[in-house]
């Protein structure tokens, strides 16, 4: 199958080595490649063992939060009456977000792997893997992949020859971006509306049908085989203290080279950017950078001489996310950067909660009528404290994610609005405060 | 459960563990406001107005769904949750139509109050607002989905409290809305509990929209005259005219549960076709109108020459206990009858005589909320019985009750039994037995039998329950208003009040079947409905009623009667639990029973001493075995008290009565629902509720 983009000899591939090979999905290809040599040595070492490789890798949740996945998987409960369950989630959804698509795509078995080790590791008989409604394509895929591990033993009873047994099913998402917050795509999986759900109890005591589950993102679960193989140590070397191995970086935008590439964590950005993008395109300056999907706070063009590490990007005030890197350049109108991810979340808010539900809305109305020339003075500050009135008080991430974005948007580019209402021959200057 | 010291606003408290802060805050004095939030339904935390600080934790936290630990700080009036509300309630507004004025809600609307404590003056909303046309579901319902503020109570309440599920949410975002089950329209209880819990002018009632302002209203709060569970319903009335029926005030057994009857069917009332001045029939045999003094006098001139064995009084199963008593003394004393009886549908007397020598074991409606245990034989308890059926319901969701149901068809209860028997009626013992062993195990039950066991089938069933060795509670299942209060008052041919034997009489359809009937006095019943005809036919019939129904077609002399919302009086619920009826309206023509009885009883020259309510009811608590105890300031003020009957054993009857119940629905009791338009609107399009 063919490739998005070139490789770039600056990657790391560890989980992507397999892109771009002939029938790089069949589980043939994958069993040359050391396919299910990590099931294999999962299924001699002990469920702590795996934890405790996990714990030692640093890998941490590639879905956005970042959350360490070892102790994760230690949270599931050893004893539990009720049975216990895995659930993948590639409801990819985040602008700017491309990277679970692939590893699909190219080595669906890698996932599969990941999966099994993952039922070794907490005690799961079964799985889903929860696939965007709008990726349907990768559902053929990974059904094909499942038939063939089943065909194989490497799923279904006495995998391997044990008594170790798992069954997987794919399950479509429907199109909410919301199903991708994991306790909507439980719901959504249990056949209900995609609400999130009250937490705690989280979905390791209490996730797919009240039973103690198992959810992680695709990325994080197609990183474990390669864990188990190399050991967590080595994995964890990859990367920076707190942040192992590797990522598939996904980058868009005003560059020369855009496409998704496997880089350690702590990678430079700005050498992301200029050698393995090849630059901003078109002999343009660098405007900003958005670090982790449209959900991020973006970075100015002078905060980009960072490494791409959880904790040097929440220093620098934002997120790496879930891996979306936006690149812009000099030309790039703020204002209507701001309007573009309102609209996203607005149609996505799924309307459980007030401050999302109506706070996007209004906000999305403001910054269209700024955007179309009818903006007051007033308004700017009005964008920043409404978005700041979403923030931490929304039911689910949703409506941080919609307000982080505005927030640094309007701190970091006023300028650009003050000249939409300069441009406005009806504003007024007057401001009316809350409170 | 352990008690921890949790510090609300610099006041230290205690609560037990794990408690909602919410709660622990409203027993401690201090609002957290809320919309979503609802006590006794499932958790939501959507509309984030219960947002509080607590110590250590990074963000505002949600107090409706937090629960208190040792050592916790909580400040629910500090700067940021003072400012977090106000924000909250300015998101909430710049949505919300601003319409109070025309709104039903205006006055007693959440959000306004809300607004007044907790919002700001002004808002910054300057953009264009979300709007969709107002839809009606049902005859009773309409949604305005722009001042829906999407809390889900109604989803909630439909779905948890009726057990129905018809509403749901579509769309997302800012489209969100509440829709009915049927695409465009409901097919449910037709309830209205959506409409009651709405904190918004949201859903409104079909009956009650844009008649008045709730301010306008005098609130009567009167016990629901249509079955026998005995709902306190609350009763809105403008001039003289009921325009609501809810129970604001959440008191009595139902808090604020009403079924459709409860809470729209009083515009009986206003019927066009309601009796307002005595008829009489003329030489042509036509009835023709009269005035009252010609009437009465005519009556009691009969009365007095037709006395004897061979005069047949039927009683109501709606009228009070104060009229039922007045009626069978005059009966048996003045009248010198012992012909007395009414529309039985519920074999209460064996069950009564079957547990003589024992105390407490007839169930209240709170006992099914809070036994460990149920089980249903004969009875479809959700059409039949709204009130137990939701008590039931509750209970499982809050304490994890176990149900057991024995019905010949599927009910509702089925959905939440651990065990449902599908059995033909006649075998439903049978049924019962197979439950035994699961019987066995609970801690306690109580068992509620519908119609189908009567006689000796009820002393089977309580020598079951007996055998189980647990402690067993029982309801026999009545079918009207006060059915219950007629066989205790001695609406009977050979038990008189407090089940007392008496000379035996006539039974109903004795009476009816009894060519030699000189005289037939029908007080709010309508024995001859389904085309039946009286045997005697030269017997004078008088009949009170509030409508000239198949009855009163027959009769010679027809009264128009008060109906109960427009009288005083008590009346005792199919648990055996005397609750006070408030007079809410008049009707000009009509009389209530209690003084068309004490004005024959004048005409005659009776003597019956004080014909009023509180006078006959303290005759009734003097001489009344069961009535005699009750704490008048609980009835008084609108509580329930049950009673407590004969506890040594009933005397065997030689009379045999038929106990028949209606098999009525939730849209229809008996011959007064015939009249009420809105129940009729409703039973257009039945529900499919088991489909």
């Amino acid at each position: 199958m063919k490739l998005f983009n070139e490789p770039s000899p600056l990657e790391t591939k560890i989980i992507s080595f397999r892109f771009g090979l002939e029938n790089s999905a069949s589980i043939d290809t994958y069993l040359a490649h050391d396919g299910y040599k990590a099931l294999r040595k999962a299924l001699e070492i002990s469920p702590d063992d795996i934890i405790n490789e996990l714990k030692a890798s640093n890998l941490r949740g590639r879905g956005g939060a970042g959350f360490p996945t070892g102790m994760k998987w230690s949270f599931v409960p050893r004893a539990s009456e009720k049975p216990k369950y895995i659930v993948v989630n590639a409801d990819e959804s985040e602008p700017g977000t491309c990277k679970d698509r692939l590893l699909i795509q190219h080595d669906p078995h890698q996932l599969i792997e990941g999966c099994l080790i993952g039922a070794l590791a907490v005690g799961a008989k079964k799985g889903w893997i929860y696939i965007r409604g709008e990726y349907n394509y990768l559902i053929h895929i990974m059904d094909k992949a499942i038939a063939e591990a089943y065909k194989n033993g490497y799923l279904g009873k006495n995998i391997c020859g044990t008594d170790f047994e798992f069954d997987l099913y794919t399950h479509t998402g429907a199109g909410a971006y919301e199903c991708g917050e994991e306790s909507a795509l439980l719901e959504s999986l249990e056949g209900k509306r995609g609400v999130p759900r009250i937490r705690p109890p989280f979905p390791a005591i209490s996730g797919a049908f009240q039973s103690p589950t198992l959810l992680n993102n695709v990325e994080t679960f197609s990183s474990v085989p390669a864990i188990l193989r190399m050991g967590g140590q080595a994995y964890a070397d990859l990367g920076v203290p707190r942040s192992g191995g590797t990522r598939l970086v996904c980058m868009s935008g005003h560059v020369n080279k855009p496409g998704v590439y496997e880089v350690p964590l702590g990678f430079p950005l700005m050498k992301f950017v200029n050698e393995i993008g090849g630059g901003v395109w078109k002999g343009r300056a660098l405007k900003a950078i958005i670090p982790g999907g449209s959900s991020s706070p973006l970075l100015k063009a002078e905060e980009c001489d960072i490494p791409m590490d959880y904790d040097s990007i929440a220093k620098a005030g934002s997120m790496l996310g879930s891996g979306g890197l936006m690149v812009m350049d000099e030309t790039t109108d703020m204002v209507k950067v701001a309007l573009r991810i309102m609209r996203f979340y607005q149609h996505e808010s799924c309307g459980w909660c007030i401050p999302c539900r109506e706070g996007t809305t209004w906000l999305k109305k403001m910054l269209q009528r700024v955007s179309d020339g009818h903006g007051q003075t007033r308004d700017i500050d009005l964008i920043g404290d409404l978005a700041q009135n979403m923030m931490g008080r929304t039911f689910c991430p949703l409506g941080d994610a919609a307000a982080m974005p505005t927030i640094a948007i309007v701190k970091k580019y006023r300028n650009e609005f003050e000249e939409y209402v300069a441009r406005n021959p009806f504003a007024s200057p007057e401001l009316v405060s809350i409170a | 459960m352990a008690l921890v010291n949790v510090t609300i606003n610099g006041v230290q408290v205690q609560a037990e563990n794990g408690a909602l802060l919410i709660e622990v805050a409203k027993q401690n004095g201090i609002e957290i406001p809320a919309f979503c939030y609802y006590e006794g339904m499932s958790l939501q935390a959507a509309c984030r107005m219960c947002l509080v600080e607590v110590e250590k934790a990074p963000k505002l936290m949600a107090g409706c769904t937090l629960p208190v630990a040792e050592g916790m700080v909580v400040r629910t009036e500090s700067e940021p949750v003072v400012k977090a509300r106000k924000t909250t309630l300015e998101f909430l507004l710049s949505n919300h139509p601003l319409d109070c004025p025309v709104c039903d809600k205006g006055g007693e609307c959440e959000l306004q109050d809300m607004t007044f404590k907790y919002g700001v003056g002004e808002s910054r909303f300057t953009e264009i607002k979300q709007h969709v046309p107002e839809k009606q579901w049902s005859p009773v319902v309409f949604y305005d989905a722009p001042r829906c503020i999407l809390c889900y109570r109604c989803v909630r309440v439909c779905n948890e409290g009726m057990g129905v599920g018809a509403l749901g949410v579509s769309y997302r975002g800012v489209n969100a809305e509440i829709i009915p089950s049927n695409g465009d329209h409901l097919e449910c209880d037709e309830c209205g509990s959506c409409i009651d819990i709405c904190p918004v002018g949201s859903l409104t009632s079909g009956i009650y929209r844009y008649k008045t302002r709730p301010w306008e209203m005098e609130h009567v709060g009167t016990v629901c005259t249509h079955c026998s569970n005995g709902c306190k319903t609350t009763l809105g009335v403008r001039n003289n005219e009921i325009v609501r029926g809810n129970n604001r005030d959440k008191s009595g057994i139902n808090g604020e549960f009403l079924c459709v009857k409860g809470r729209y069917a009083f515009d009986f009332t206003q019927h066009p076709e309601r009796l307002q001045t005595p008829l009489i029939r003329n030489a042509a045999g036509e009835l023709e109108e009269a005035s009252w003094s010609r009437a009465l006098k005519l009556v009691a001139e009969k009365f007095k020459a037709l006395a004897g064995p061979d005069f047949g009084v039927i009683g109501s199963t709606r009228t009070t206990n104060e009229e039922n008593y007045l009626l069978q003394k005059f009966a048996r004393t003045a009248l010198g009858t012992a012909s007395i009886d009414h529309h039985r549908t519920g074999d209460v007397v064996t069950l009564i005589d079957s547990l003589s020598g024992k105390t407490g074991q007839l169930a209240t409606a709170e006992d099914l909320y809070t036994s460990k245990a149920v089980l249903v034989v004969a009875s479809d308890l959700s059409q039949q019985q709204p009130l137990l059926a939701n008590k039931i319901r509750a209970n499982v969701r809050h304490h994890k009750a176990a149900v057991y149901t024995v019905t010949p068809g599927p009910v509702r209860e089925d959905k939440i039994a651990r065990k449902a028997i599908r059995i033909a009626e006649a075998d439903s013992l049978a049924g019962v037995e197979q439950l035994r062993e699961a019987l066995s195990k609970e801690a306690e039950l109580v068992i509620i039998y519908g119609d189908a066991i009567q006689g000796e089938k009820v002393r089977q069933l309580v020598a079951f329950g007996e055998s189980l060795g647990i402690p067993v509670k029982y309801v026999a299942l009545v079918d009207y208003a006060n059915s219950r209060g007629a066989l205790d008052m001695g609406l009977l041919p050979d038990l008189g009040p407090g089940y007392h034997a008496t000379a035996p009489g006539r039974s109903l359809q004795q009476m009816l079947d009894d060519p030699k009937l000189a005289a037939l006095w029908v007080v709010g019943s309508n024995p001859l409905k389904g085309g039946k005809s009286l045997a005697s036919t030269n017997a004078f019939v008088v009949v009170q009623d509030l409508f000239l129904t198949e009855t009163a077609q027959r009769a010679d002399v027809v009264l128009p009667a008060a109906s109960a919302y427009e009288k005083n009086g008590t009346v005792t619920n199919v648990c055996g639990q005397v609750q006070r009826l408030k007079k809410g309206i008049e009707t000009v023509g009509s009389k209530a029973d209690l003084a068309i009885i004490g004005l024959l009883a004048r005409g005659m020259g009776v003597n019956l001493g004080k014909v009023d309510a509180d006078a006959i009811f303290a005759e009734i608590a003097a001489s009344v075995p069961g009535y005699n105890q009750l704490p008048m300031p609980v009835i008084l003020t609108g509580g329930a008290v049950q009673t407590h009957p004969v506890n040594g054993g009933v005397p065997p009857s030689s009379v045999p009565g038929i106990i028949a119940s209606a098999r009525d629905t939730l849209f229809t009791t008996g011959s007064l629902t015939r009249y009420s338009k809105i129940l009729n609107e409703v039973l257009e399009k039945p529900g499919a509720l088991y489909s």
